[in-house]
């Protein structure tokens, strides 16, 4: 019998876009339920690959990556060709590409009504798009992806947009196209000066290892992809797209961005550019790790600054990005490792947050926190979950989160790479603790105001119903799993970043004890 | 006496006609358009345009069946006195020019039927410049290029001012004339200069056939720094650059895009511009490789110039063809990158044409919309004019959407691998200042592209003042051959984005 196993990756993309075509093309003709049930499909299938290959990874040993395989898709003479597989940084966040998916799409189906099947067609090409990104060895079909599902985020902010949805789609595409290009020339400059023949990791890997790439050409090409990567994924102090884009975004839109596609920019610069171009790396990580520290700290104060819960749902996801640059920017696995830990917690969590926050306008017809308040007593289920989403996001250890393990990872590694940072990082808890605690406190604790008791009768709000709590328990199952038991993604995380990551510990070294390091503050 | 009498016998025995004969079809199919006038009564004229369609499509059919693969026998070989070279990018071309014929023909026959103006010596000056360019790609000596870069000119001078009734095309036909007369003017000083300099017998390898390109390039290979020559090539470039819609040589694009018919105005865009990049890949490739230090450079300038001109131009226009045209060079400028690649990537060349094919798809789509929208005047085709088309006529709106993105190369679709070998190419060329400024244009080009999407997608955003009513124009029917030539382009266009191994494989010659 052959090995199917390496086709379910390709199964997990084609069957989210053969349903989107599918609703393309059936145009009116389909009824509701054929649609929801296309869409269902489309959300549930990768899901449940995705469950089969977490249980079923095994890393080759010499490659290091799991069910490999490779299609031709015209383009072998440029070394482009589609090939997927997983290793131990691809697949926490493939497994929550998969999850987050499902938890939208499962929303969009149960609660969402206008121009549903347009709606579900473009979430279902960006889940495809999504179910590509981290299953691509192929580091053109990783940027192919990420288009592909970066495209359906405009056109839905265009079509259920909120306010300033024109200026925040005009805004969020220019900023992301301009990020996209700068990180595709750092692929492809890549790709040339490795001398290799494919645009495959592992082939791109060996070329590396055969040879030392010049330092120029490695700081430069790290950052392309640094700065390319760092729009994307809303480093600071370009950063600004971000909170406007998902304030607009409908929520499955923003839940699938925040949670996932955000990550993409990440787990490149984890992936690929810090383990093949060390020295490069190793020349932008103090920069990073200060861009970083701003997202922590400046983005931190305007969080606690925002009234409007998407907005400040919006900026915290923005400053928690912060932690894993810091992560990234070590340069060590332990560093690595929180930051793709974290990335997993974190996707979750900010897609938690968004799916509940949308709950809340459900009940309150506002986003304006200082304008509600008692909801907790009519709806005590949904202030249970809040409290539970905005604690993980603050990444206190108590309900045994998956964020904190991410958060404390990253703090141990970065007490080895600048020890002063530790602090101002560990401050930026303290900022997500003040604005976290406070929407809790506005919004579910306390009396109701005047203002909020005249517009919304009291009564008539309800707790949540099954259609909501379906797809949040999703999110929160996982979550808390992964917080019980971070073993079950993190060992085969540790052992794919100690295959890339150790001969850049010693070189670091190196570098620290060669040069003074910069005055501390 | 002797030495012509031995010229001529050779011209006699590499006078192989069969080498060239698409280019004797397309003549005669040209010829057989002015027969049928005369002869068929006049309630049957309706048929012209059709044997034109059929025939340029029955022709294509034949070429890719049994004539393509080895250049009719005669593939990378020397013809007619070394007037013609028939090689791999040549035989490509040849399709390229007959496909553009076709789809110029089917455009033609949607508009040309909203004017009063005859209609078989449209076909008749479409079909023989077809043959004109088919031969300029193949052409191996300045004479050859000249004659036939002048058939298509003095075609265009024509076709441009068809709607001999309205002043604004009278007027592109004009602006037309004089500086393509210009251009021309350019190139063949150019070409004088370097046959001046090649015949000077006080230079190193000169020679009595400076004219031929084979000729003229071993005499280059000798004298690369000679000043004379230098300047020849500079003015060629710049006669080419016209043809390209280059800057400086621009300035007449947006008049007579908007100027002219619309059908022709597709030609212009595309395959105009497509002989001229299919001449300069040739040159740079062939005759001017020894001229390398200089044209590198040149080149270099060129496309910087024409990315940045092409994209910030079009970011206020309104009028649906001037923005097209301003587009169209940007286009051009990042096919110039391209270009400037293949002088030292040999496999760029097949970057280029990658290019030029599906910017035809996408080009062709979006012309086609828009010959659907526009009324009884097609220069005041406004983008507000497809405003909601996707709701009004879905069709339409999907074709000019995917169209549109194709054009700004967003992935999925194929103008975005386009884009991406172009700079795959550029990188190993090393010409990272030109991806650059290749990438500022692209990101600017994303503000007018996605304002024309949007304007197609979604609910009007804002009212412009004085803005068409879109409600009050109305959209041409769709017919059956149209629905399937249009969902042709558009599918083809979302398909090579997705799997480039047939078109690929196809062009396999060029790497």
């Amino acid at each position: 019998m052959t090995d199917f196993t390496p086709y379910l990756l390709h199964a997990a993309i084609l069957v989210p876009l053969l349903g989107a075509v599918a609703l393309l093309l059936g145009g009116r003709a389909l009824g509701g339920g054929a649609v929801k049930g296309v869409a269902l499909a489309g959300f549930s299938v990768p899901a449940v690959i995705s469950l089969w290959l977490w249980i079923s990874y095994a890393a080759d040993g010499e490659t290091g990556y799991a069910f490999v395989s490779s299609i031709n898709t015209g383009l072998q003479h440029w070394g482009i060709q589609l090939t997927l597989g997983l290793n131990g940084i691809s697949l926490p966040l493939y497994i929550l590409a998969a999850f987050v998916g499902l938890g939208a799409g499962l929303y969009a189906i149960l609660t969402h009504s206008e121009r549903l099947r347009e709606y579900l067609m473009l979430l279902l090409f960006m889940h495809a798009g999504l179910m590509g990104i981290f299953a691509s060895i192929d580091i053109f079909f990783f940027y192919f992806f990420h288009e592909l599902a970066l495209i359906p985020t405009f056109i839905m902010i265009g079509i259920w947009g909120g306010r300033e949805r024109r200026y925040a789609a005009m805004k969020m595409t220019i900023y992301l196209t301009l990020g996209a290009m700068l990180s595709l020339l750092g692929l492809i400059a890549l790709y040339v000066q490795s001398g290799a023949d494919t645009f495959s990791l592992i082939d791109l890997r060996a070329a590396i290892e055969g040879q030392s790439l010049s330092a120029a050409a490695q700081t430069y090409t790290f950052a392309l992809l640094l700065f390319g990567f760092g729009i994307l994924v809303s480093l600071w102090p370009f950063h600004t797209w971000a909170p406007l884009g998902y304030g607009a975004a409908p929520t499955a839109a923003a839940m699938l961005h925040a949670g996932v596609l955000k990550k993409f920019g990440l787990y490149g610069l984890v992936q690929i550019g810090a383990p093949l171009l060390q020295e490069g790396a190793a020349a932008w990580a103090t920069t990073l790790a200060w861009l970083a520290l701003g997202n922590v700290i400046i983005i931190g104060f305007i969080t606690i600054a925002q009234r409007d819960l998407k907005q400040m749902i919006g900026y915290s996801s923005v400053m928690h990005m912060g932690y894993c640059f810091l992560g990234v920017a070590c340069l060590s696995t332990m560093g690595a490792g929180g930051a793709v830990l974290l990335m997993f917690a974190h996707g979750l969590s900010v897609a938690l947050l968004f799916l509940l926050g949308s709950c809340v306008y459900q009940r309150a017809q506002t986003f304006d926190m200082t304008a509600i308040g008692g909801l907790g007593r009519q709806a005590p289920i949904l202030s249970a979950l809040f409290a539970t989403a905005i604690l993980a996001s603050i990444g206190l250890p108590g309900p045994g989160l998956a964020n904190f393990w991410g958060e404390l990872t990253v703090f141990m590694a970065l007490w080895e790479f600048r020890s002063w940072m530790v602090v101002p990082a560990v401050f930026g808890v303290v900022i997500s603790a003040v604005y976290g605690l406070r929407a809790l406190a506005n919004i579910f604790f306390g009396e109701a105001t005047e203002a909020f008791s005249k517009k919304v009768d009291a009564s008539t709000i309800t707790d949540l119903n099954w259609r909501e709590k379906t797809p949040a328990f999703i999110l929160l199952v996982l979550l808390v799993f992964v917080g019980v038991w971070p073993r079950s993604v993190s060992d085969p995380l540790d052992r794919s970043l100690s295959d890339l990551y150790p001969a850049m510990e010693e070189r670091i070294e190196l570098t620290v004890t060669e040069v003074p390091a910069r005055p501390e503050l | 006496m002797q030495d012509n009498l031995s010229f001529f016998q050779e011209a006699a025995q590499t006078n192989l006609w069969g080498a060239i004969l698409p280019e004797i079809f397309v003549g005669l199919l040209a010829c057989s358009l002015l027969v049928l006038e005369m002869v068929l009564p006049k309630e049957r004229q309706a048929l012209i345009p059709r044997v034109a369609g059929w025939g340029l499509t029955a022709i294509l059919g034949w070429y890719l069946l049994f004539f393509h693969a080895h250049g009719g026998g005669h593939l990378n070989s020397v013809t007619f006195a070394g007037m013609l070279h028939h090689d791999a990018l040549g035989q490509i071309m040849r399709a390229f020019f007959l496909l553009a014929g076709i789809l110029v023909c089917y455009l033609a026959s949607l508009s040309l039927k909203k004017q009063r103006v005859p209609r078989t010596e449209f076909y008749h000056i479409l079909l023989v410049i077809t043959g004109a360019m088919m031969l300029l790609a193949q052409s191996h000596s300045f004479v050859m290029l000249f004659v036939a870069l002048e058939t298509i000119a003095v075609g265009l001078y024509i076709l441009v001012s068809y709607y001999r009734h309205t002043p604004a095309s009278l007027e592109a036909g004009l602006k037309y004339l004089i500086l393509g007369a210009l251009s021309s003017s350019l190139l063949l000083f150019g070409i004088v200069l370097l046959y001046g300099a090649a015949g000077n017998p006080d230079l190193a390898g000169h020679t009595a056939h400076g004219l031929n390109f084979a000729n003229l390039r071993a005499f280059l290979e000798q004298n690369p720094d000679n000043l004379l020559v230098i300047a020849g090539m500079v003015l060629v470039l710049c006669g080419i650059s016209f043809k390209i819609a280059a800057v400086p040589f621009q300035v007449w694009v947006p008049d007579v895009y908007q100027g002219a018919p619309t059908p022709v105005t597709a030609f212009l865009a595309v395959a105009s511009k497509a002989a001229g990049f299919a001449l300069l890949l040739s040159l740079v490739r062939n005759v001017f490789q020894p001229l390398q230090d200089v044209i590198i450079p040149t080149l270099s300038i060129l496309a910087i110039l024409t990315i940045l001109v092409g994209n910030l131009g079009a970011l206020g226009q309104r009028n649906a063809k001037r923005l097209i045209g301003f587009s169209g060079i940007a286009h051009a400028g990042y096919l110039l990158v391209g270009v400037t690649a293949a002088v030292t990537i040999p496999g760029a060349a097949g970057a280029v044409v990658f290019y030029l094919f599906v910017y035809l798809l996408a080009s062709f789509a979006v012309f086609g919309v828009m010959a659907h929208l526009a009324g009884d005047n097609d220069a005041d085709l406004q983008v507000a004019h497809s405003t909601e088309l996707l709701k009004r006529a879905p069709f339409l709106g999907a074709v000019l959407v995917i169209g549109l993105g194709s054009l700004a190369g967003i992935p999925p679709l194929a103008g975005f691998i386009g884009k991406l070998l172009i700079f795959v190419a550029a990188f190993q060329a090393g010409l990272y200042l030109l991806l650059g400024v290749a990438i500022i244009g692209v990101v600017i080009s994303i503000s007018y592209y996605f304002g024309w999407m949007r304007t197609a997608i979604f609910r009007r955003w804002q009212v412009v003042e004085g803005a068409p009513n879109p409600d009050e124009q109305p959209i041409q029917a769709l017919t059956l051959s149209s629905k399937a030539l249009l969902g042709l382009l558009a599918g083809a266009t979302v398909f090579l984005g997705l799997i480039q191994a047939p078109l690929t494989a196809w062009l396999g010659g060029l790497w």
